[in-house]
């Protein structure tokens, strides 16, 4: 596709009123999901989550702290799932990969100058193949946001497939920053721009900055992986990062993902969260629904 | 089995206290009557309560309450007086505003999801708005101290029952005026609550009158010599017999009848909110609404699109028990409804058109009809003329916007009209063309009650809702 | 030994310290000022505070800060919000009448008239938020394939003086008709008497009218008027208690952003009034979209 048809193939996709969607999402938020259903969702969304440390100050001893709870959740209870996988640094990559070896937990690793992008593609693909070869399997990229403000399609394109060349074998999750992208509009046309570009996922935000995941952005991109699965064949992940902080939360995105792309991606394989501090709230969740009680933060790991 | 089955979600009955049977409302008091009716649930067939019909002379008390309170009490009470008792009804409804949504979705079979989060806000809304209005009616365009109509006959619908009641109450009231009101015989209870929070309110004896009945207790209200003004919202058969009645009367008289309404998707629309428009247009409140929209008319050039991502819409509409928090679509009002809807889908059938229904687990007691979907239709059909009041959505095509006012127009009704595009002129140009008393643009079914709401041509005639629904209340 | 006192020596009464509200908090002046104020008699009521230029500076910025949020809220949750003041003045109704009396020197019956004409009035103000639009805007029929419309909108943040005379009835006569429509307003009290200002104060933080929707300051008329006329950032004032002498010198200040002013000044505060004081404080916006195909 030349850069002209990429526009307007792009510019030609249906438009999304901000009101409706608004109201479609809220509408889904009120689903009351009880007893057996929230106790599979609970187990679901944990299993869901990238568990994430992404500071200036993070450490090895960071890094090991993060991946021994990634791996046993909850120190009271075995029966807790794992969590789908832990995301880092690209130089704190190797720390996560030597823990996380043979557990089943994947590797993480964020790039491309993460988050704000602003570099030379050289830099960034220095920086993914650093990550891919100190062991990451799953490598978060940063769309170049400017371009696509100013309309160069091609240039945000051209790096993504740059990127997901460099991957290799690891699988490659697009981050749109939909907080910067702003309309709904936007989040569709950089939602397709990623899937014909080759992401594996496409993310909603880098979780630096506010407004990060919200459910009807969100929703517009289930909507936009339904459609291009329906269109090109192939099925693409989404993930939901930053700003999801309770179980509450969590299971609003479940129920988002099952009636808007449908329950193919109700798995760790297409649908993941990128959080820290929920995991804690899924677990006491999860304890009370076992143990009739509320549960305490004392009972729960801080890591 | 689905992966993620939500499991039942049961809003609790417990919170609503029924009492065994009712009186009618009268002089600010429960009294009893001759006959008795028992109300039902639809979704069930379980008997609620029974409650008393109202003949001719418990009609003619009732007005003769109304008018005593409204010669001594009410009309001579300054505009801000009765605003703050307006008020005090609004706050209680707000208060209760969990009990009395059970209790609709228990009469009417509606899901709780709408009562508690569309119905009885609205109901509090309007009475908040309409007591603004009861000390500023200088302003409200009518001239210097606008009058009262004096008793108000009101007849509403089993579609709506508390909103209605609030549609027809709040403005008359804030007007000066006392009322009758007539609840439909299958929706007697939240109006019957409302009598309660109406005492609550110390609102004065006589102000506000219930009489619960069917055809006959209606036909006795309306023909009453007593009364100033009357309000009916019901099919447009019954509106006309009305419009027959009071033609030699000097009675003031609104009329809010059915529709067919066109819901238009045009090539360039916004198609998932417009599907969601499609689906909440006709399968909100299972379709039992005047101004559903029963037809869609969608451009020949997006037929395809459109189609298939309202099929795969539709199955993941939830139908089942009302009171289930995650329940979509809820019962049918009435056996003798769900006799209707069916026998006009079958004539659907009969004249050709595609009927379809996404798989659906039908309840064995109680009315239930699936949502349904007929394509291949086309102007003549009954099912594009009549009104199913239902869960039944008829497809026809169109391909130029002159085209689409064309055929939205070519009908006997004139009610609401829906449009869909992203192009911000040609929904502009639509709305002006469209004969229609409301026009949704990239929305559909939106109420509120600083919207005046009413029909063209076989729709009715006057206004509800805005500075414009004062009109029927006020002597201009 | 019981602490309910049915005889014996005269209980103490712990007095209230009555302090400035801004932003939702209830600072005292940062000039650490306050000022005597004195009930119809002549006795010691209380140490108000004594407002800076400082303070009234600090208000306008909570003020302008809260603007978006009330302006954009709906007229129906502005509405709301105003009747819910109403029900907590109706509840301190007893106070409310004790603090106007012992300030104003009114008999019983004249100042509870007072107090139940100020609720009311700020009833009648909050019924008019969702019906502005319908009374003020129109759809204009102008020549040509246009949907053309008018709508009144908030100005911004109003600067009110509040009447010297009136203490709680003025008071909520200036403010109400400012807020209803989504402006945000700094009122400064009545310099005589302001404490049943304050009082409303109390019941606004306890309401749910955001923090910084209204602010109210208690001191010199003289001193801080002034500062509040000729401030860039305010959008429109009411001279109303400002004597004759001040006002104009106010009025001219005011022109150098061409804020809107209000010089409607003292009147029988117990009519119902009429739709200047909202109109004052709404703009007009015209908005033109073609219709066509």
């Amino acid at each position: 596709m030349s850069a002209l048809d990429l526009r307007g193939f792009l510019h030609g996709l249906p438009g999304v009123d901000q009101v409706g969607a608004q109201a479609r999402a809220a509408m889904l938020a009120s689903r009351s999901v009880k007893t057996t259903a929230k106790q599979w969702a609970l187990d679901a969304a944990i299993s869901m989550i990238d568990l994430t440390t992404l500071e200036g100050q993070d450490t090895p001893g960071k890094v090991r702290a993060l991946c021994a709870k990634a791996k046993r959740p909850d120190p009271a209870d075995p029966t807790a799932p794992m969590v789908a996988a832990v995301c880092v640094y690209p130089d704190l990559a190797h720390v996560a990969a030597a823990d996380l070896k043979g557990s089943g937990v994947h590797v993480a690793s964020v790039a491309t100058a993460f988050p704000s992008g602003r570099t030379h593609l050289e830099v960034k693909l220095a920086d993914v193949k650093y990550a891919v070869a100190a062991g990451a399997d799953e490598v978060d990229m940063v769309i170049d946001r400017g371009a696509f403000l100013t309309g160069n399609y091609q240039h945000v394109y051209d790096e993504i497939a740059a990127v997901r060349e460099a991957c290799g074998g690891a699988h490659l999750k697009v981050i749109l920053e939909t907080g910067e992208l702003v309309t709904l509009d936007n989040v569709r046309r950089a939602s397709w721009l990623a899937m014909l570009a080759g992401a594996d996922f496409i993310k909603t935000s880098t979780g630096k900055i506010t407004p990060a995941a919200t459910l009807p952005v969100t929703m517009v991109m289930l909507e936009a992986v339904r459609d291009f699965r329906e269109t090109h064949g192939r099925q693409v992940g989404v993930k939901a990062a930053g700003g999801i902080r309770t179980a509450k939360d969590a299971i609003r995105y479940l129920v988002l993902v099952n009636e808007t792309a449908g329950e193919d991606w109700l798995d760790p394989r297409w649908f993941r969260l990128g959080a820290s501090s929920l995991l804690n709230d899924l677990l006491m969740q999860r304890t009370k629904l076992a143990t009739g009680r509320y549960s305490g933060p004392d009972y729960f790991t801080l890591d | 089995m689905p992966k993620f089955e939500y499991a039942p979600a049961p809003e609790s009955r417990a919170i609503v206290s029924l009492r065994e049977s009712y009186g009618l409302f009268i002089g600010g008091e429960f009294t009893p009557g001759a006959r008795a009716f028992k109300t039902i649930s639809p979704a069930t067939e379980e008997v609620l309560a029974e409650v008393t019909e109202a003949d001719p002379a418990d009609v003619d008390r009732a007005v003769s309450a109304a008018r005593k309170a409204y010669e001594h009490t009410w009309a001579p009470m300054p505009g801000k007086e009765r605003a703050k008792y307006l008020f005090r009804i609004a706050r209680i409804v707000q208060e209760k505003a969990r009990e009395l949504a059970v209790l609709e979705s228990l009469d009417n079979g509606k899901p709780i999801r709408e009562s508690r989060d569309v119905d009885i806000p609205l109901v509090a809304a309007h009475f908040f708005y309409y007591a603004g209005w009861a000390d500023k009616l200088d302003y409200a365009g009518y001239g210097a101290a606008p009058r009262p109509l004096g008793v108000a006959g009101q007849v509403i619908p089993w579609n709506f029952p508390l909103l209605m009641l609030a549609w027809k109450i709040a403005p008359a009231l804030a007007c000066g005026n006392t009322v009758v009101l007539k609840p439909a015989e299958t929706t007697p209870l939240t109006a019957l609550a409302f009598a309660e929070i109406c005492q609550q309110a110390d609102l004065p004896a006589g102000v506000v009158n219930i009489v619960t009945g069917a055809g006959e207790t209606g036909r006795a209200l309306v023909t009453h010599p007593g009364i100033d003004k009357v309000a009916f919202t019901g099919s447009t058969e019954v509106g006309k017999e009305i419009a027959r009645a009071c033609a030699p009367s000097r009675k003031k008289l609104t009329l809010e009848l059915g529709g067919k309404a066109a819901n238009i998707v045009f090539e360039d629309a916004p198609v998932d909110q417009a599907v969601e428009g499609i689906v909440n247009g006709i399968f909100f409140n299972q379709g039992h609404v005047c101004c559903a929209g029963s037809r869609l008319l969608v451009q020949e050039s997006v037929y395809d699109q459109v189609l298939a991502a309202l099929r795969r819409r539709l199955e993941t509409l939830r139908l089942g028990d009302p009171l289930d928090k995650n329940t979509d679509v809820g019962a049918i009002n009435s056996a003798a409804q769900l006799a209707k809807i069916r026998e006009l889908s079958e004539a659907g059938e009969a004249e050709g058109a595609q009927r379809w229904s996404p798989p659906c687990d039908l309840p064995v007691k109680g009315f239930w009809f699936p949502p349904t979907v007929f394509t291949g239709v086309s102007q003549a059909h009954r099912i594009a003329r009549e009104e199913i009041f239902g869960p039944v959505l008829s497809v026809l095509t169109f391909r130029t916007p002159a085209e689409a006012v064309e055929k939205a127009n070519n009908t006997p009704y004139g009610l609401s009209a829906g449009v869909w595009t992203e192009k911000g002129s040609l929904s502009l140009w639509m709305a002006s063309r469209l004969r229609a008393g409301v026009v949704w643009a990239n929305t559909f079914n939106k109420f509120d009650p600083a919207s005046p709401f009413g029909g063209y041509k076989e729709s009715g005639y006057g206004r509800e809702g805005g500075r414009h629904g004062l009109e029927a209340y006020l002597d201009v | 030994m019981s602490d309910v006192a049915m005889s014996g020596p005269a209980r103490v009464t712990v007095r209230k310290t009555y302090k400035l509200y801004i932003g939702g908090a209830f600072p005292r002046s940062e000039s650490g000022r306050s000022y005597l104020v004195a009930d119809h008699k002549g006795a010691f009521l209380a140490n108000a505070a004594m407002a800076s230029r400082k303070d009234a500076r600090d208000a306008v910025v909570a003020a302008r800060k809260a603007f978006g949020d009330w302006s954009a809220a709906t007229a129906y949750n502005r509405g709301q919000v105003l009747y819910r003041v109403a029900e907590l003045l109706e509840g301190r109704r007893a106070q409310f009448v004790a603090e106007v009396r012992s300030a104003e020197g009114l008999s019983p019956r004249r100042a509870e008239a007072l107090v139940d004409a100020a609720i009311d009035r700020w009833v009648w103000y909050a019924g008019w938020a969702d019906k502005i639009a319908q009374v003020r805007g129109a759809a204009n029929p102008v020549a040509g394939p246009y949907f053309n419309f008018s709508l009144p909108e908030p100005t911004g943040v109003v600067a009110v003086i509040a009447p010297q005379a009136s203490s709680l009835l003025g008071f909520v006569s200036v403010v109400a008709p400012a807020v209803v429509s989504g402006n945000t307003v700094v009122a400064l009290a009545s310099e005589r008497f302001p404490l049943p200002a304050v009082s409303l104060s109390e019941v606004l933080a306890t309401s749910d009218v955001p923090g910084g929707v209204i602010n109210v300051l208690t001191g010199r008329t003289a001193e801080i008027a002034p500062w509040l006329a000729s401030h860039m950032d305010v959008n429109a004032i009411d001279l109303g208690g400002a004597p004759d002498s001040l006002a104009d010198d106010l009025a001219v200040a005011a022109a150098e952003n061409l804020k809107r002013v209000v010089r409607a000044g003292d009147q029988d505060w117990t009519l119902t009034p009429d739709l200047d004081r909202m109109l004052a404080y709404l703009e007009t916006k015209t908005v033109w979209h073609p219709a066509g195909t």
